[in-house]
């Protein structure tokens, strides 16, 4: 069963509608990413699963239950924040520790001073202790615990705020881009530590990113939305490769995709690009204008009468293992971007024409609304894109 | 047995959307609750102790309501004709005015000066910043019985040092010429310390790089630098200290009723004074209430015009 | 050479101005002073004396608090000026809060009238405030002395402005983690806002406890009354011209906040100066 089931989640700030409908199933102990570019509404729909933000229409399930109308607390969920919201008056043990004494302590026993003439606090704050000092363990910050936020650093902090999320033992963790305040260096190495925290804990997790490369690296898989709607869900496999809009095809991958505009002639509807026919039937009507994505890894030299496309080399990006060719191409508006082995593009310089070519089941073709159109090869009836 | 069935499957249908329904609406409502319980006590109090009774200033100025008499009336606008035609009223507004007229300029320059001389150089700064705000924090009613007796006619301190100046002594407080500038001169050595804070905190955010620049060219004495950087970049701060002293001048009280009771002969009732006396010595309370309602709109006038200049300063920014 | 001596010139002489002004600013604390510690002799002197040659201190001020009950005034002071600071605190920090982080119908209103309350100057409703206690009968009680402070429409926007600082995030973990929201209040606004609640406290307490227009008018029992009313009356009934001890008076009641300024002079000036800009 769906440990989270949204259905037609819509919200609205005054007259703005920020989510547009949004139908999402999560299964227990899956990592989840949404991911999109900033603005498009991940921070809302975490919130409103949070319970922090009340929908305007649809209704959220956890774990079968409708938590419509649920105090944040009372859903057991966890949230780490990307400005990781410690409390600055309090040590780490503390910020660790107020969950735990909002739920097994009384409103009297969290009274200072008179709760300890409360029969249980004692007890209580002992087992409260343990379970901080067990996560602090966990994630290898014992000796912070008596620190006050303004004395760690940002990664330290960070960690304070997952230990706060995971000391209680939640249903689900929401994280809503936990990383995006960090270096780039210690970003690359918390994904792996989140990652393994999931496989440790086995809980669900939800993360919001507006980084693509976080989102296919940690996730089992990957909701990309845009402008209010998740307009893709899949593995990340699956999103990389076969991504059922243009936008989708844009966002997922770095270097981003190659876009080229060709178009559908002739009744065989063939695909022009770049002046060459491509011997292969899109199902579109002819006529149409067709955006053709090809990834930069699945672009490939080739010597001028094999050429698909040619164009001029424009500049030439070393990235020590791989090598980044930008080609400017006649009629296309943007470089094309090839990318090619250490030492794939030596004996070519800057300036020189080259040409290229790509298998056809590489192309990946959208129609002018940016949906996926689907091609068969002219003759043998293969599907490809 | 089918009754029960139908009536069992009726009551599971309805129970779904119900259950469903109550916690919406309970979701929707808990912020305005929860906000409306933490608003509750404020505006209460508000309503009760501040607008209430402005709206009640305002009513009992149009009747002849005596704090004891057995009945009152509505008078319409009788008790503003009367201050209109009473020489009293006006006196006390003179003087009020007066008396804004000297501190607002006096504790601004004594404040700025201070200010300039304790910015000119970086010894004791926060020394002398504190020895010139003490009176700002006295309790003005002890200090204006120690004034009270540096300003005895004969045995005062300021007369004897006059005295050994060869200088005539004076009375200070019982001659009518002179007692309005006198508290009006208590009235600066009280305020102008918080003038001078102020100013502080506006020099201090003029970025130094101006005065290079003022050097740069050409502007060698700190005369000409004050009137080429330091006076223009304090313009704002300048207007908001000015409509700020307006505003604590004008509530001039505590002196008067300790050293003058509005004496000699009217020279120093002040607005307030005539207020208090009207109000809750002789009772007259729709009297009272009218010299209220001008005094209130002389501060909200004052406020006002500081809220434009609040503005006018973001504009710049 | 010359811009060198210059300049130690000009700190010289900064130096002499700023001693002379400050003389002259700190006389009548002086002159009140040095009179409490003179014999009624040497207080009726057609010369300056600056020190007394006989030392009437202890007289003079078992005098003053004989025939006065200044202990009692102090103390009044006390109680008043600090439950008024804490019923604003208990009143305003919860509406602050509310017109900082809650989004409800209606938030714009009521911030607009708590602006316009902010205007209002307090003498300006002294009226109809004092016949609404004359009809609860609650008239010469310390709650006469209390209950129109209890209200501060300042402390609300100072503590809101404040509170808009503080991250959304913050509440949202504390909402997370279990606290309601009057537990929000308390638990996390309060003490992140502990800078800005200390100016206003400072604010508060000395603003009212140097307050003379409302106490005149709200108390008559000498048991009641405050600092600034004990020591008036003080003057009025039984000093008069007896100088040595009325300014013994004067200057017990100014000496607890003189104190308290010199021991945190910045945190005073701050406080006073950043919430005396209303
Ligand atoms: N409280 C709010 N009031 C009005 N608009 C809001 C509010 N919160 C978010 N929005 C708007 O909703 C949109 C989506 O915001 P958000 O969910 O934070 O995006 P993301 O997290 O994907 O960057 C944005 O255009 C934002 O301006
Ligand atoms: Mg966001």
């Amino acid at each position: 069963m769906a440990m989270f089931e949204l259905t037609g989640v819509r919200k609205s700030f005054e007259r703005t509608e920020v989510l547009k409908g949004v139908d999402l199933d999560i299964a227990d102990g899956e990592f989840i990413s949404l991911v999109g570019p900033s603005g498009c509404g991940k921070s809302t729909l975490l919130r409103i699963i949070a319970g922090l933000e009340d929908q305007t229409d649809g209704s959220v399930r956890i774990g079968g239950d409708v938590v419509d109308g649920i105090r944040p607390a009372d859903r057991n969920l966890a949230m780490v924040f990307q400005s990781y919201a410690l409390y600055p008056h309090l040590t780490v043990f503390n910020n660790i520790a107020v969950p735990l004494r909002m739920r097994r302590l009384s409103a009297l026993q969290r009274l200072p001073l008179v709760r300890w003439l409360v029969p249980g606090t004692r007890s209580a704050e002992c087992g409260i202790h343990a379970d901080v000092e067990k996560v602090a363990e966990l994630l290898g910050m014992r000796d912070l615990l008596h620190r006050k936020p303004a004395q760690l650093s940002g990664g330290q902090r960070q960690r304070v705020a997952v230990g706060r999320a995971i000391v209680r033992e939640p249903r689900g963790f929401l994280l809503d881009e936990p990383l995006s305040n960090l270096d780039a260096k210690l970003r690359v190495h918390m994904r792996t530590e989140i990652a393994q925290l999931h496989r440790r804990l086995a809980a669900t997790f939800i993360y919001v990113t507006h980084d693509q490369a976080e989102a296919m690296t940690m996730s089992d898989r990957i909701a990309v939305m845009m402008d209010g709607n998740i307009i893709q869900i899949g593995s990340p496999d699956d999103v990389y490769d076969d991504p059922q809009d243009l936008r989708v095809a844009e966002f997922i991958g770095s270097p981003k995709i190659n876009i080229l505009e060709g178009a559908t002639v002739g009744e065989d509807r063939a695909l022009v690009l770049a002046g060459h026919r491509i011997p292969i039937s899109v199902s579109e009507q002819a006529g149409r204008s067709i955006s053709v994505g090809i990834r930069p890894e699945a672009m490939r030299l080739a010597s001028s009468e094999g050429a698909l496309v040619s164009g001029r080399l424009a500049h030439k990006e070393n990235l020590g293992a791989e090598v980044l060719l930008h080609v400017d191409v006649d009629g296309q508006s943007a470089p094309v971007i090839v990318r090619l082995d250490h030492g794939g593009a030596r004996s070519i310089r800057i300036g020189e024409m080259i040409d290229l070519t790509f298998a056809m089941e590489d192309l990946r073709l959208f129609d002018k609304a940016g949906r996926r159109v689907g091609a068969k090869a002219a003759q043998k009836e293969l599907a490809y894109g | 047995m089918a009754d029960v069935a139908i009536a069992t499957t009726l009551s599971q249908e309805t129970a779904e959307p119900a259950r469903r329904g109550r916690p919406r609406l309970l979701a929707k409502l808990r912020r305005p609750l929860a906000a409306l319980t933490l608003l509750l006590p404020a505006m209460t109090l508000m309503t009760l102790l501040l607008i209430g009774p402005v709206v009640a200033v305002l009513a009992m100025s149009l009747t002849d309501y005596q704090l004891g008499a057995p009945s009152w009336s509505f008078v319409g606008f009788d008790n503003y004709l009367e201050l209109y035609g009473d020489r009293v009223f006006w006196t006390s507004l003179l003087n009020t005015l007066v008396y804004v007229a000297i501190v607002v300029p006096a504790s601004m320059a004594l404040g700025l000066g201070i200010a300039l001389l304790i910015e000119s150089g970086t010894s004791l700064r926060a020394f002398y910043r504190s020895i010139f705000f003490i009176p700002v924090m006295a309790t003005l009613i002890a200090m204006a019985i120690s004034w009270e007796y540096m300003l005895h006619p004969q045995f005062g301190l300021i007369n004897l040092t006059l005295k050994s100046l060869g200088l005539p002594a004076q009375a200070w407080l019982t001659n009518p010429e002179l007692a309005l500038p006198t508290i009006a001169a208590i009235g600066v050595w009280q305020l102008f310390g918080f003038n001078m804070v102020l100013f502080l905190a506006g020099l201090v955010s003029i970025p130094p790089h101006l005065y290079e620049a003022a050097v740069m060219d050409g502007a060698r004495s700190a005369w000409s630098r004050f009137w080429l950087v330091t006076w223009p970049m304090l313009g704002p701060v300048t207007m908001f200290v000015a409509i700020i002293s307006a505003i604590r001048s004008f509530q001039v009280f505590d002196t008067v009723h300790v050293l003058t009771k509005g004496g000699p002969s009217k020279a120093t009732e002040v607005l307030l004074y005539s207020m208090y006396s009207e109000g809750f010595e002789f009772f007259r309370s729709g009297h009272a209430a009218a010299i209220a309602v001008v005094f209130l709109a002389f501060v909200l006038l004052l406020t006002i015009l500081k809220v434009r200049v609040i503005e006018k300063k973001v504009h710049y920014a | 050479m010359s811009t060198a001596r210059g300049i130690s010139l000009w700190g010289l002489l900064r130096h002499v101005l700023l001693l002379i002004a400050a003389a002259i600013v700190l006389l009548p604390f002086v002159w009140m002073i040095v009179t409490s510690l003179k014999p009624q002799s040497e207080i009726f002197l057609s010369e300056i004396r600056w020190w007394p040659e006989r030392l009437h201190a202890v007289e003079n001020y078992t005098k003053a608090f004989d025939r006065a009950p200044l202990m009692r005034f102090l103390l009044n002071g006390a109680i008043v000026t600090v439950t008024i600071f804490m019923l604003q605190v208990l009143i305003a920090l919860p509406a602050a809060y509310a017109l900082a982080k809650l989004r409800f119908w209606g938030r714009e209103a009521v911030f607009a009238l708590v602006l316009f309350c902010i205007l209002i100057p307090p003498q300006a409703t002294a009226i109809p405030v004092f016949l609404l206690f004359h009809h609860l009968g609650i008239l010469d009680t310390y709650a006469a002395l209390i209950v129109p402070f209890t209200i501060s429409a300042f402390g609300i926007f100072l503590m809101r402005q404040f509170f808009m600082t503080v991250p959304d995030d913050l509440v949202d973990a504390a909402r997370m983690d279990g606290i309601s929201e009057i537990g929000i209040v308390w638990r996390v606004m309060l003490p992140t806002a502990l800078p800005a609640l200390t100016a206003f406290g400072i604010f508060s307490i000395v603003a009212h406890w140097n307050d003379y227009f409302w106490p005149l008018i709200a108390v008559n029992s000498k048991e009641l009354f405050t600092p600034p009313v004990g020591v008036a009356t003080f003057r009025n009934e039984e000093a008069g011209t007896d100088y040595g001890p009325l300014m013994a008076a004067a200057t017990i009641i100014i000496a607890p906040l003189i104190i308290a300024f010199l021991l945190a002079q910045r945190r005073f000036i701050e406080g006073i100066t950043f919430t005396g800009m209303k």
